[in-house]
């Protein structure tokens, strides 16, 4: 019984394991095994592929391109992560207030996230243009004209930033839903006990609402940083990494030197060093989490 | 007391009509500057209020993207990718999800581990390799090197399994006094009860895949098998931008998606709210 059972398992479990072996685990520790290669994508007869040891991460110390990248990425985390959490939750809490329509709002605030980021990346484009653009117009009518044009994407400065905005009007939607689920957990008496303890919205807000989200907070802000190493598709469509690396990021630099230059090898490098940044990452939610369940 | 009621009732209003707006004005302008038929005119009114008035309503746009960019082969294309990526899918982990959850056999909970495991693994640090492997192959420039290495999905996996195991038990043990086969089971009677976690999964497959670019950019160039996103990306990057016909092409895009989302609203908070964690 035990062994047909266990027959009966493996058979089920076959071809997704099949599967995950070949496209995730297979090419998952090739990437570790090419680092320390040469690796061409097309390969040259003249010239095989050979063993470097650690050449390639000797030079992506003194890379410039990929220094400029990983200083992109922590930037744009550092934005995106604090404002795209603190507005999610402001939002969640807006429309949990359950007033009359609150279901339309949620409905509109969540739509970004079912809009195809290349799309997203093309209509800001349009909205960014710096002499007809919708934004600068916008701000300019709302400033009285006090805020200059701004070359949005054009400019060393705020051609990160500019990125970083659109990102957080797609994704906001998504972090919303999850502080709306985690809102939706809390016990009204808890409410209902502080307001008869005389309690304001808030001390209310900061000794139940806030310790209620511990776990959804650290989820979001987890989740939010990897998505934020994970920068590509705006960088592609809207700036290809300029103006003069400006919106360079570590994917989009995998893409370029793994498909653009064929650099295999390289490109593995740089994979090796964004999966132990998403690695790491990851572990410091899971220590957080693990440190509520003892308290 | 009503009187201040009434006056943070007004406040929150305020608020979120203001971020309705934020949230829609992209939407808007993007689908009344598709029907402009003229690219100098979308440019003099973006900067006005008029960027939101359809002052002329043409479908030429539309036209001409069915003409130009291969609309209807990029839209094809992306249908089959994702369609099976999704219907395949289901059936390839939703199945190991079951043998895990139900049988009891040596290596049942380091299997789980790993699967768990494999979740962590960003799809971004394995583009390169498995590029490599594909090529080798020779499987660049089809339709189905884009669909085949996201079949198998541990999240899928450790989504369906979760559902499983709180799942009673009872219905498949009067199942199995009856007679019926292990995949009998699973596929008749424990499958139909299975929709919600279905509807999830679909949803949560569905919003990845469209919107994939990386993966596609590397692997489908060429008009006959490259989906919408990568069709999307060379039209725009011709110089000089027919500002009409992107638009009408990200609204052929979008459009579809946004209805379905309308539809079953409450299916897709409800998925994105299940695949975060427990509060």
């Amino acid at each position: 019984m035990q062994r047909r059972e266990a027959r009966a398992a493996w058979t089920f479990s076959l071809p997704a394991l099949l599967l995950l072996t070949a496209f995730l685990i297979v090419p998952f520790v090739l990437a570790f095994a090419l680092a320390f290669t040469d690796q061409r994508l097309i390969p040259n007869p003249r010239l095989p592929t050979e063993f470097v040891g650690l050449r390639n991460f000797e030079r992506l110390l003194q890379d410039a391109t990929f220094q400029r990248a990983l200083l992109n990425n922590f930037a744009f985390a550092a934005f995106v992560v604090p404002v795209q959490s603190a507005l999610a939750l402001a939002m969640a809490m807006l429309v949990n207030q359950r007033l009359r329509g609150s279901l339309v709002f949620r409905t509109i605030y969540f739509s970004p996230v079912v809009t195809t980021m290349v799309v997203v990346s093309a209509i800001w484009f349009l909205l960014y243009n710096p002499t007809e653009g919708f934004i600068n117009a916008f701000l300019g009518a709302i400033s009285f004209g006090l805020i200059e044009p701004i070359a949005w994407l054009q400019d060393t400065r705020s051609a990160l930033a500019a990125i970083a905005i659109l990102s957080v009007w797609q994704g906001v939607g998504f972090q919303m839903v999850i502080f709306l689920a985690g809102l939706q957990e809390i016990a009204e008496q808890l409410y209902e006990a502080a307001r008869i303890d005389g309690a304001n919205r808030l001390q209310m807000f900061r000794s139940i609402t806030l310790p209620s989200l511990r776990n959804t907070t650290i989820f979001v802000v987890i989740s939010t940083t990897i998505l934020a190493f994970r920068l590509y598709d705006q960088v592609k469509i809207m700036t290809q990494g300029g103006p003069q690396n400006a919106t360079q990021t570590v994917v989009y630099q995998i893409e370029r030197v793994g498909f653009g230059q064929l650099r295999v090898g390289y490109a593995s490098a740089l994979t090796v060093v964004f999966f132990l940044i998403v690695l790491a990452v990851a572990l410091l939610q899971r220590r957080f989490l693990r440190e509520e369940r003892t308290v | 007391m009503a009187r201040r009621a009434a006056w943070t009732h007004a406040l929150y209003y305020l608020l979120m009509t203001l971020l309705a707006g934020f949230f829609l004005f992209p939407v808007v302008i993007m689908l009344v500057s598709s029907l402009k038929p003229d690219d100098a005119l979308i440019m003099r009114h973006m900067s006005s209020g008029l960027a939101f008035v359809p002052t002329e309503v043409s479908l030429q746009n539309y036209r001409d993207v069915f003409d130009n960019v291969a609309f209807l082969k990029a839209l094809r294309n992306s249908v089959l990718i994702v369609g099976s990526i999704v219907v395949i899918g289901l059936f390839v982990n939703s199945l190991i999800a079951y043998g895990l959850a139900r049988f009891r056999f040596r290596g049942r909970g380091l299997l789980v581990s790993v699967v768990i495991a494999l979740i962590i693994i960003p799809f971004e640090s394995i583009a390169v390799p498995l590029l490599l492997i594909v090529n080798r192959f020779g499987w660049l420039d089809t339709l189905y090197v884009q669909a085949i290495p996201f079949i198998a999905d541990a999240f899928s996996i450790f989504l369906f399994y979760q559902f499983f195991i709180q799942v009673p038990r009872d219905l498949e043990e009067a199942a199995v006094v009856d007679g019926a086969s292990r995949f009998r089971i699973y596929w008749s009677v424990v499958l139909p009860l299975s929709r919600p976690i279905i509807a999830t999964v679909t949803i949560l497959l569905f919003l990845r895949h469209w919107g994939q670019l990386l993966w596609p950019v590397m692997v489908a160039r060429s008009v006959e098998v490259r989906p919408l996103t990568v069709a999307m990306q060379q039209f725009f990057g011709q110089q000089p931008r027919e500002w009409g016909q992107i638009m009408a092409f990200a609204a052929m895009i979008t459009i579809p998606v946004l209805i379905v989302y309308l539809l079953f609203n409450r299916w897709f908070v409800q998925s994105i709210a299940s695949s975060g964690v427990k509060g």
